[in-house]
């Protein structure tokens, strides 16, 4: 099952996916475009891995400091930065850097601590495409990677579907991409991550305690590049599914 | 009369959550309740830790600031996340992590906002805050910070909040307010609230600038230099004059 969360005739509905695009749980049947897209799920903690793949821990080598990986780079971000499918972002004027970043989003659905390798899939709810954009620009060296950039409003792109984990056999053998204006910007396979699923649970879950709606964002391989007002971006993952954004101006939002 | 503390103090996010009643209020009705009786925390929004944002622990860093890794002074507001599992209220007792036998306190205040603030200026930015509330942000002790791990910040129960929400309007003079934290009744720290780089109305507008706080968020000020530690057994109270009185005892794992 595929579902979603999407605002539609003066309500906010929960949908399923639909040969002509997706069925509200009242019964009515839309198009994709005719709807607004939410985040598919209320969001809990929201925890984002950086330098999971390991041919992007390359291609960002230089700027690092802490070459060595004993334990996964896991850092958060808050539920109000999150913006659904067809949504936009906004690129503020002054940067020269500010690039997407195509990940496998995994969602837990049941409460979890000190959960072991072997039982850690069964704590899992569903699967995500998120796009979780940088801005280069404002990186300061103090709590890494710092929310100016990694936790800016509608940075962060979700959806458009949660996936049932029961219909995803194999979450490490998935190919991904990133499509700029219908060229291919950023490919990978979830088979390279450094820290699998699995893993990522057991570390988080040995010191807090995971529970429903919290999401973990598993990282990107490389192939990141600048994009620019007006570029519209497809991360998409097989199987997953299909997120469109578009990239906005200062002038959208007032600025 | 528990039940109606709850109530009162576990407001729903969206809700407007400062109370109009006198500090002295919240402090007959948290005796009244008997002295073990644990709270919830007041709010249920998402809590942001500031970084370095008291000249003392700013300065603590020293010319460090120039060196690596850090390379450069801050410019931006240095935020942090304290995820829902961390955050506990008056009085719930704080395991120690059996890795961590001594963790470090970091009593602040919290800013608790009440109304959507998104890009707003310095000079309207407390027009959006519902109120203050007493915040322990507990660390594993650590020396960088560079990138730390969330281990070091994020454990269950690291950031007991509370015990209430006292109204902006009767917190006149946010910028100026005493800090005190007692580790079994002995004061081991000071600070204040007037030692910020970034005093609270122009932290607002700094952050709302990137990042929309909402309802119910708490943007807690920034702890002071070298924070006391503590230990299993050990209980803390952490003293916001006008603000309330925050009490959590440090339990061992073992106990839980």
């Amino acid at each position: 099952m595929k579902r979603a969360r999407v605002a539609y005739g003066g309500a906010i509905h929960d949908a399923t996916e639909h040969p002509a695009g997706l069925r509200l749980a009242d019964g009515r049947v839309l198009a994709e475009d005719a709807v607004v897209w939410l985040p598919p799920l209320e969001l809990g903690t929201v925890i984002a891995l950086g330098l999971n793949y390991a041919d992007h821990v390359k291609e960002l080598s230089k700027e690092l400091t802490v070459t060595s990986k004993d334990e996964p780079l896991a850092f958060l971000k808050s539920p109000g930065a999150l913006i659904g499918h067809r949504g936009q972002t906004r690129r503020p004027a002054d940067v020269t850097f500010m690039h997407y970043e195509c990940e496998l989003a995994v969602v837990i659905g049941r409460s979890a601590k000190n959960v072991r390798r072997e039982e850690a899939m069964a704590c899992v709810a569903g699967y995500c495409v998120a796009n979780d954009y940088a801005i280069r620009d404002y990186l300061e060296n103090y709590y890494r990677p710092n929310l100016r950039v990694k936790n800016r409003d509608t940075c962060t792109v979700l959806g458009p579907w949660l996936v049932d984990a029961a219909d995803v056999p194999d979450p490490h053998h998935l190919a991904l991409r990133t499509l700029v204006n219908g060229e291919l910007a950023q490919q990978g396979n979830t088979s390279d991550m450094i820290a699998d699923i699995p893993a990522l649970i057991e570390y988080l879950s040995s010191f807090m305690t995971l529970a429903a709606g919290d999401v973990i964002l598993t990282g990107t391989p490389d192939g990141v590049v600048n994009v620019n007002v007006g570029d519209e971006v497809i991360t998409e993952i097989d199987g997953i599914g299909r997120l469109l954004n578009t990239i906005v101006g200062d002038a959208t939002f007032g600025r | 009369m528990l039940y109606m503390l709850e109530q009162s103090l576990a407001r729903p996010q969206g809700e407007a959550m400062a109370t109009e009643a006198p500090v002295a209020h919240w402090q007959a009705l948290a005796s009244s309740v008997g002295r073990r009786q644990a709270f919830l925390p007041p709010t249920r929004g998402t809590v942001y830790g500031t970084l370095l944002n008291h000249r003392d622990a700013l300065a603590a860093l020293g010319d460090q600031v120039n060196a690596a890794p850090y390379k450069a002074p801050p410019k931006a507001p240095i935020l942090y996340i304290k995820p829902r599992n961390t955050v506990v209220g008056h009085r719930v007792p704080v395991v120690v992590p059996a890795d961590a036998p001594e963790l470090e306190m970091g009593a602040t205040l919290g800013v608790v906002i009440g109304w959507t603030a998104s890009h707003v200026s310095q000079a309207q930015a407390l027009d959006f805050v519902a109120g203050y509330t007493v915040v322990n942000d507990i660390s594993v002790p650590h020396a960088s910070v560079y990138r730390p791990s969330m281990r070091f910040k994020c454990r269950d129960g690291f950031c007991p909040i509370g015990p209430a929400i006292v109204a902006r309007a009767l917190v006149p003079e946010p910028d100026a307010l005493d800090i005190s934290v007692g580790i079994d009744n002995e004061t081991v720290q000071r600070s204040s609230t007037a030692g910020l780089v970034r005093p609270i109305a122009q932290l607002i507008a700094d952050v709302t600038e990137f990042m929309t706080l909402f309802p119910g968020d708490v943007l807690t000020v920034g702890v002071a230099a070298n924070g006391p530690r503590a230990r299993a057994g050990q209980t803390v109270t952490i003293t916001i004059h006008g603000v309330g009185q925050l009490e959590n005892t440090l339990v061992s794992g073992d106990s839980t």
